[in-house]
C-alpha cells in the first residue's frame, strides 16, 4: 500500500462518518461542526489529486464562510436548537431505503464499465494546474462567460438574501 | 497510485447520505446541510474526472469552481428564507410548513 492509498482511506473514513454524523446529530450545532470535518477531509482529496487550488477555495469558501453562515443560522433560530425534540421525521425508515436504493444502482452502474479501475496519467512536466485554470477562467476562447455569469449570479443572490431577510417594518 | 474507483464509490456513498439527510430531516437548516454533502460529493466527481482524465483540458476544475459559487449563493438565499419563515412563523420545522399545501 502507498502513502497517497492510506491518506485517501483515512480521509474516506473520515468524510463518511462525519456525514453520517451531519445527519443524525440531534444537536444542529453539531451536525455543522461535523459538515465543517466532512469539508475538511473533501480538501484532503482534492490534494490528492493535484487540485491545489480547489484545496484552498474549499477550505476558505466552503469551511470559512458557507459552515459559518450554517451556525450563525442555527444560532438565529436559537428555539429550535434547544428543542429536544425528534429531529428524524417519521417516514426515515422510507428514506434511508430511497438512499440505499440510490447507493445500489450507482454501485451497479459503476460496475458495468469498464473505465472504473483506470490509473492517473503522470501530471505533465512544465505544467501548472494553477496557471492553467486561471488561464481558462479569464480566456475569451475558454470559460470567461461562465465565470462572468457566476460573479452576476453572485451579486443577485447577495440581493436577494438580504432582500429576503430584511425586516420591512 | 489511487484507482479511479475509490473516488466514485466514496462520492457515491457521499451523494446517499446527503439524499437520506435531505429527506429525512425535520429542521429546514439540516436540510440545507444535506443538499451541502450532495454538492460536495458532485465537485468530488468532476475533480476525479479531470485528474483521470486529461489534465491539460480544465473544463472539470472550472465546472467545479462554478459548483462552488451556485453552492454559496443557494446557502446565501436558502438560510435566508429559513430565517424569514422563522421571523414570521416561529417554526423551521419543515412539516410545520404547510402554508402553501392546503
Amino acid at each position: 500500500m502507498e502513502a497517497s492509498q492510506i491518506i485517501f482511506i483515512l480521509s474516506a473514513i473520515l468524510i463518511l462518518s462525519s456525514a453520517v454524523l451531519v445527519t443524525t446529530s440531534k444537536n444542529l450545532v453539531h451536525a455543522a461542526l461535523w459538515l465543517i470535518s466532512t469539508l475538511f477531509g473533501v480538501a484532503i482529496l482534492y490534494v490528492l489529486l493535484d487540485a491545489g487550488f480547489l484545496a484552498v477555495v474549499q477550505v476558505v469558501v466552503y469551511i470559512g464562510a458557507i459552515a459559518i453562515m450554517f451556525i450563525f443560522a442555527v444560532m438565529l433560530t436559537r428555539r429550535e436548537l434547544l428543542d429536544t425534540s425528534e429531529q428524524i421525521n417519521k417516514s426515515w425508515p422510507m428514506a434511508a431505503g430511497v438512499a440505499a436504493l440510490l447507493m445500489v444502482a450507482l454501485g451497479a452502474l459503476l460496475a458495468k464499465w469498464d473505465g472504473l479501475f483506470k490509473l492517473p496519467a503522470p501530471m505533465a512536466e512544465g505544467v501548472d494546474p494553477i496557471q492553467s485554470l486561471g488561464i481558462a477562467l479569464t480566456s475569451p476562447d475558454l470559460f470567461v462567460l461562465p465565470f462572468e455569469v457566476a460573479s452576476v449570479l453572485l451579486l443577485a443572490a447577495l440581493l436577494g438574501a438580504v432582500y429576503v431577510a430584511m425586516d420591512k417594518k | 497510485m489511487i484507482p479511479l474507483a475509490w473516488y466514485l464509490y466514496l462520492s457515491a456513498a457521499l451523494f446517499s447520505i446527503g439524499v437520506f439527510g435531505v429527506l429525512a430531516r425535520r429542521n429546514a437548516i439540516a436540510i440545507l446541510l444535506g443538499i451541502e454533502l450532495m454538492l460536495n460529493a458532485v465537485n468530488v466527481n468532476l475533480v476525479a474526472f479531470w485528474r483521470y482524465g486529461d489534465p491539460t483540458v480544465m473544463s472539470g476544475q472550472v465546472f467545479a469552481v462554478i459548483v462552488f459559487a451556485v453552492a454559496a449563493a443557494e446557502v446565501a438565499v436558502g438560510l435566508s428564507l429559513v430565517y424569514s419563515i422563522y421571523r414570521r412563523r416561529r417554526t423551521v420545522i419543515a412539516d410545520e410548513l404547510d402554508l402553501m399545501k392546503w
